[in-house]
């Protein structure tokens, strides 16, 4: 390993040029080196044949380690090559080394767990990570939402083609362009049970690929058009509360006893989108949208949910979420939230929310917080409900205590008239008889 | 609208244009005292006289660079090759003079002037006499290249290159000369040269082709409509200037395109035309296009071989069929 910076102590192979066995002459250029500075190129200082490779490409050496052989086509280099080896061994430093040209010098990534998705039987056209689809049916599968990798190829060799996704897109359902998209799925709270699996375990793939590109579907680049549009423009800030869901848990204990003749059941998070909305009533400012030349304010409160899909996650919309009991509020998320996992809403159904709400409580969250949806001023960001020791009156008692932090948009809504809503939305949730007011 | 064959087509195309401009005038191997070859100038001696008319000896290099050097004074001269084999003799001329002669002269040297006759194959002609000579026209920047399939595409495209200002090797099908058309009666009747022209519209595949193989095409056509596949055929009519978009609109359209010439496959008229279509419709590719041309051999004398070795209809079913993945 040459220094090719003055101030180079180690190199790494980058790419062999050449091969073992190919002629080379003095001056030809025959790897590319990643140095501390930048990929320089590595030249030979002698004409003969590349008789070994002995940092592979991924392999490093420092400087003055012998990395590779150039000799006579016939010379005898075993002896060389062992010292070399020896002297690799000894060193110690990098991994991947010695031998014959190896690649690869990360410590062993497994070959067998890919970047998750397993490829639907059948389809025959993944060879090393690769799809083969024609240049059509690839443009046709990005427009239309279709995974390649679950398309089966009826072109040769397993190709897909137009056909292929014309059948796909028949067949299958489409994914729904989600309007507005919340980072965090969440499933309607502890009654609703996620029936996607979340944060699911790698799937082994069984051909040894070592990963799979997965083409974006529609929702992913909505999501990630959607989300950098927030980020970046919308000069977020957070506001935590801790609110004390003794009272609610009550009153949702309460209500569910009413409701069982009934066959009917609310969850906290129920409680929750109710209690948001009366608290909207109270703050309008926070419950409105950013229009570049102007704020809107609005006098009706549709509240987002986010809702975890396949592959995503969407934003069900409850119209009018002050004016409806929580049973009915309740009814309506598991309603939607079924329907959007099965990527069947309308898109009346998820455009057109004045605030959102995240809530990861069933994940295990504590606390987190949200990305806003444009052009809405606000998002909740619900954590789970948890059994903590607080102090009251000098003594220390456990209370059922949940986090709520609050995503503002700084153009519309200031930390002040952030603090309120949250303190009304706080003393709504700990004397659920205040939304009654 | 009058049935002519393509060889009267060209000789009123001919007779049209010597009687326009005065500076046009006809030279080639037996094109005055025979009447032509091929009889395409048949007439046209007694008509216009020996000053428009003229006789050449038997030496294409010196004939071509004649040609040549009178469109550098000013005249517009049509050069008739018997045929386009015979002209691979003249190419130092055509391409080291005619071709280059604006270039490097700065634009002070233009050169009007047409070189025409047939080109391709015909029957048992052997191997020597048998060559579609568009690529040795075509790689040089600087000449352009018509190959016209029909009467009226031979008039009107006749007509076009004698009064272009630029040297045009305007290559005939010597099959074709007895092949009757529809031509207008316009006192003037003259097609533009760089558009093609969609001889037959079909939504599920384009075959794209110049010259005699159109004819081909529209056979293969014919047959793939019986098995319920509908070709666009596309001639191009002018290899140089090239219908860019009209070859992009047709891949768009069907998704998947054949290229048939009656040339030789090794860098072919049809191998330029994928490097578009690949570069340009890329995303509109549901196939790769396939090319369909003589075998990579000198012609063969044999009747059978030659039919063996041609680009006929069947191969270009076929090659349909593929690329449809049928």
């Amino acid at each position: 390993m040459e220094a090719l910076s003055p101030t180079m102590e180690e190199g790494q192979v980058v790419k062999w040029l050449k091969s073992e066995g190919d002629d080379v002459t003095s001056g030809e250029i025959i790897a590319e080196i990643e140095t501390d500075k930048a990929t320089m190129e590595l030249v030979a200082r002698g004409d003969g044949v590349l008789r070994a490779i002995l940092v592979g490409e991924g392999g490093t050496a420092s400087v003055g380690e012998v990395i590779a052989l150039i000799g006579a086509a016939d010379e005898d280099i075993s002896e060389l090559k062992a010292a070399s080896l020896l002297a690799s061994e000894g060193n110690g430093a990098g991994e991947g080394r010695g031998g014959v040209a190896l690649p690869d010098a990360e410590p062993a990534a497994p070959t067998d767990a890919p970047a998750g998705v397993a490829p639907a039987s059948g389809s025959a056209s993944a060879i090393d990570g690769r799809i083969k689809a024609s240049p059509l049916a690839r443009r046709l599968a990005t427009e239309s939402g279709v995974e390649l990798s679950a398309v089966s190829g009826s072109g040769p060799a397993g190709r897909i083609v137009k056909r292929d996704i014309e059948a796909a897109i028949a067949t299958g359902p489409t994914v729904p362009v989600a309007a507005a998209g919340t980072p965090v799925p969440v499933g309607g709270g502890t009654a609703a049970p996620i029936s996607a699996a979340p944060v699911a375990a790698p799937v082994l793939v069984p051909s040894g690929a070592e990963f799979e590109d997965v083409p974006l579907s529609q929702m992913r680049k909505t999501i990630a058009r959607r989300l950098t549009e927030s980020i970046g423009p919308v000069p977020h800030f957070f506001l935590t509360i801790e609110v004390d869901m003794g009272r609610a848990m009550e009153a949702r204990r309460t209500i569910n006893a009413m409701l069982e003749p009934e066959g009917r059941k609310i969850s906290l998070n129920d409680l929750i989108i109710r209690a948001t909305a009366a608290a909207l009533k109270r703050h309008p400012a926070c419950n409105a949208h950013w229009l570049g030349d102007s704020i809107r304010r609005f006098n009706r409160v549709h509240i987002g949910v986010a809702v975890a899909v396949k592959d995503g996650l969407i934003t069900p919309i409850i119209r009018d979420a002050d004016l409806k009991g929580v049973a009915h509020i309740g009814a309506e998320v598991r309603e939607l939230a079924g329907r959007a996992r099965e990527k069947k809403l309308q898109p009346d159904e998820y455009t057109g929310a004045t605030f959102s709400i995240s809530n990861l409580g069933m994940f295990g969250i504590h606390e987190f917080t949200a990305v806003i949806n444009p052009p809405e001023a606000g998002i909740l960001a619900v954590g789970g409900v948890e059994e903590i020791p607080v102090v009251e009156a000098g003594q220390v008692v456990v209370r059922n205590r949940m986090k709520i932090t609050m995503s503002c948009d700084h153009r519309v809504i200031d930390g002040a008239l952030g603090a309120a809503f949250l303190a009304t939305l706080k003393g709504m949730l700990e004397e659920p008889a205040a939304i009654l007011v | 609208m009058a049935e002519l064959t393509y060889r009267d087509a060209l000789n009123q195309a001919l007779a049209e244009e010597l009687e326009r401009d005065g500076s046009v005038f006809l030279l080639g191997e037996e094109v005055a005292e025979y009447d032509g070859a091929y009889k395409v100038s048949k007439g046209l001696l007694d008509r216009f006289g020996d000053k428009r008319v003229k006789d050449t000896p038997i030496s294409e290099l010196s004939f071509a660079g004649l040609g040549i050097g009178a469109a550098m004074v000013g005249l517009r001269p049509i050069v008739e090759f018997m045929t386009f084999n015979f002209s691979i003799l003249a190419l130092d001329s055509v391409i080291n003079s005619a071709s280059k002669m604006l270039s490097m002269s700065g634009g002070q040297i233009g050169i009007p002037i047409v070189f025409r006759g047939p080109s391709g194959a015909a029957l048992q002609l052997g191997a020597q006499h048998s060559q579609a000579c568009e690529t040795w026209y075509l790689h040089a920047p600087g000449i352009k290249v018509v190959t016209p399939s029909t009467p009226a595409d031979a008039k009107g495209l006749l007509k076009a290159a004698i009064r272009d200002n630029d040297p045009v090797a305007f290559m005939e099908g010597e099959l074709l000369y007895n092949l009757k058309g529809e031509v207008p009666d316009d006192d003037d009747f003259v097609i533009p040269l760089g558009l093609a022209d969609l001889k037959r519209e079909g939504g599920d595949v384009s075959i794209i082709t110049h010259g005699t193989m159109a004819h081909v095409a529209l056979r293969a056509a014919g047959q793939l409509a019986k098995e319920g596949i509908e070709a666009d055929v596309l001639d191009l009519r002018s290899l140089r200037p090239l219908d860019v978009d009209a070859i992009l609109a047709t891949v768009a359209k069907t998704n998947r395109a054949i290229y048939v010439e009656e040339g030789w496959p090794y860098l072919g008229v049809g191998a330029q035309i994928v490097s578009i279509i690949m570069e340009e419709a890329f995303d509109d590719l549901d196939a790769p296009v396939l090319r369909v041309t003589q075998a990579d051999v000198p012609m063969p004398y044999n009747k059978k071989l030659e039919a063996w070795a041609k680009p006929g209809a069947a191969r270009v079913v076929e090659a349909c069929k593929k690329v449809l993945y049928v």
